[in-house]
């Protein structure tokens, strides 16, 4: 598999180019990390979103670099195909290299796995790999922004539920609701939302 | 990470039935009793538990038993010295075909109550026969190279003359997964923990073959696996810990706490299942096949000293069949590594027993073939099989 990096040299090419598998049944976060990897240079980059074939694949592509999900339940399996394949002569982690132990911990917090062909210099892996770091990272913050967008959205939903109670039940307009929560939620020092759900739930049982 | 207290525990396991003591200790007050606050995280691969032991996100894992060897070993990726204070029980694995084998493997004389010696005669004579019709070879599930599981089917395949690197194909898959990679026919077999294989009976995809218990009796599972320099730098911990875990495996291994201890493993947090699935290899009440009676037969066992003290020869035995099956070559001075991974030093130090009460063993480790396995002279034992790579 080095044949392929020095034959890419032989070729003239400015800087021979790694072909990097990514393996991803995220396919969006598969695209992330390989959008990533192309704007970084690397044009050799394969996504790879299901299990099905991957052992032909491997022996086709033969990677320099695999890069792989840490929650991928499949990594098992993975590491059992490059021994039996010997597509990965032995498989490495990237962050095998001891004396970074901090780039290990980064890279495991991030959820990144990155297996080489044994021998490849790891100069020239690292920075792929702290490329699908940040590439991990910037997609679990996107994550965590729709997941919170999500909340926001859920929490206002209840709020005007809570105004309508208020609004149907004593007769006030919906800016007298909303001041009433106000209120009796800073009487009480909890929060608006905390009271409105508090409401929600009380009338509903009422109902009932 | 945030700094740990001396008495926090963090210990990485992967949701199978031999993850109770740990859970049990967390959640049941054993580890509260030794004044540890036991954190547990739940992982989705075994190479998963061994990096982050590795790099330090875990203070102990539920492991493989052959894992910590192979770490120590040095022949698995990011592998550093390991140690196994203690095993955390005993059996649990079976064998498990598609209900399509277990149909010709009866006819070929299969034995009805998991007899290793007659299902894995009749499983060769399929095997034979698929050959001579040009069919494709037989597709096994494991759950990583460096099991229990893995072992005991090629030992049982190789008993019966089957070649596991030949005449069948083995292929590692996560546990959870085995029951419907039998169903849609990805596998026709799969070696795994409980509650995989009661799974496959419960839906009539498959049908339970062999045991663990029938190949090998007695025999180690999951280990708890810890990194040497953690041990070395928190031995206290590490004695309350093991001890905490001793008294939740008498709790677990009690059959009446069976019913609460299903549920408390099947829950969401844990592996997420049915209870009714738990409950046969917790109470000992196997049932092979969907319509057949429930087998009492010993199958698990949490508790009692034999289930938990690390013996040499059960490390050397792993490392035989490392060496069997091509994944280490034979080396006179790995056998100290092997049996300082399974020493009992830390399981006696921490439950204050004696060097020759934790060594009077009922008797020695052995197989359903009646084979001897002498750990003084393992290259002449790997050497004497006619299947080995």
């Amino acid at each position: 598999m080095r044949c392929t990096i020095i034959s890419h040299a032989h070729n003239g090419a400015m800087t021979p180019s790694l072909s990097i598998l990514v393996i991803d049944d995220n396919k969006i976060r598969a695209s992330i990390i390989e959008q990533g990897l192309r704007d970084a240079g690397h044009e050799k980059v394969i996504v790879v979103d299901q299990m099905d074939g991957l052992l032909r694949k491997i022996t086709t592509i033969e990677p320099d670099v695999i890069v792989i999900d840490l929650e991928n339940p499949n990594r098992d399996q993975l590491e059992h195909i490059f021994q039996v394949t010997r597509a990965v002569q032995r498989p490495i982690a990237m962050f095998v290299d001891k004396s970074e132990s901090g780039s290990i911990e980064a890279a495991v917090d991030a959820g990144v796995s990155a297996y080489v062909v044994d021998g490849l210099k790891k100069e020239r892996v690292k920075p792929i790999l702290d490329m699908a770091i940040s590439r991990f990272r910037a997609y679990s913050r996107l994550n965590r922004e729709l997941e919170e967008a999500r909340t926001e959205l859920a929490e206002r939903k209840t709020i005007d539920r809570a105004k309508g109670i208020i609004m149907k039940s004593k007769g006030i307009s919906e800016d007298e609701a909303y001041r009433l929560l106000r209120k009796t939620a800073m009487n009480q020092s909890r929060k608006i939302i905390e009271v409105a759900q508090g409401l929600v739930i009380a009338s509903g049982l009422l109902e009932d | 990470m945030s700094t740990r207290s001396s008495d926090t525990v963090i210990a990485g396991y992967i949701p199978l039935l031999d993850s109770a003591l740990l859970v049990a200790a967390a959640r049941l007050g054993f580890a509260e009793e030794e004044g540890i606050d036991l954190q547990l995280v739940r992982e989705t691969s075994w190479a998963n538990i061994r990096d982050r032991i590795s790099v330090g996100h875990f203070d102990v894992v539920h492991m493989l038993g052959p894992m910590p060897i192979a770490a120590s070993l040095n022949i698995t990726s990011l592998a550093v010295p390991m140690r196994v204070p203690m095993a955390l029980g005993l059996g649990g694995n079976a064998i498990t075909v598609s209900c399509a084998i277990w149909d010709q493997m009866s006819a070929a004389d299969a034995g009805e109550e998991g007899d290793p010696a007659s299902t894995g005669a009749a499983l060769a004579q399929v095997i034979a026969e698929r050959k001579t019709a040009g069919g494709d070879p037989l597709r096994f599930g494991v759950v990583h190279p460096f099991s229990g599981h893995a072992y005991e089917l090629r030992y049982w395949l190789a008993a019966a003359g089957i070649d596991p690197d030949a005449d069948v194909e083995i292929t590692v898959l996560p546990p959870p997964l085995m029951p419907d990679a039998l169903a849609v026919g990805q596998i026709d077999g799969y070696c795994v923990g409980e509650p995989w294989n009661t799974a496959a009976v419960h839906a009539g995809t498959g049908r339970i073959a062999t045991f663990k218990e029938a190949i090998w009796p007695a025999s180690p599972e999951k280990v708890l696996g810890v990194t040497e320099s953690w041990a070395e730098r928190n031995p206290d911990r590490l004695d309350r810990l093991v001890r905490s875990l001793v008294r939740s495996a008498e709790w677990c291994g009690n059959k009446e706490n069976a019913p609460q201890l299903a549920a408390l493993l099947a829950s969401a947090e844990f592996l997420d299942c049915p209870a009714n699935l738990c409950l046969p290899a917790l109470t000992d009440q196997m049932r092979l096949s969907k319509a057949g009676p429930a087998l009492d037969i010993p199958f698990m066992t949490f508790s009692g000293p034999l289930a938990h003290c690390p013996r040499l020869e059960h490390g050397l035995w792993f490392y035989s069949q490392m060496v069997r099956w091509g994944q280490a070559g034979f080396n006179a001075a790995d056998l100290d590594i092997v049996r300082d991974t399974f020493s009992s030093a830390i399981y006696r130090r921490a439950c204050g027993v004696g060097e020759q009460s934790a060594l009077r063993q009922p008797q020695p480790a052995r197989f359903f073939d009646q084979t001897p396995f002498d750990p003084d002279a393992i290259e002449a034992y790997v050497e004497a099989f006619d299947l080995k790579v």
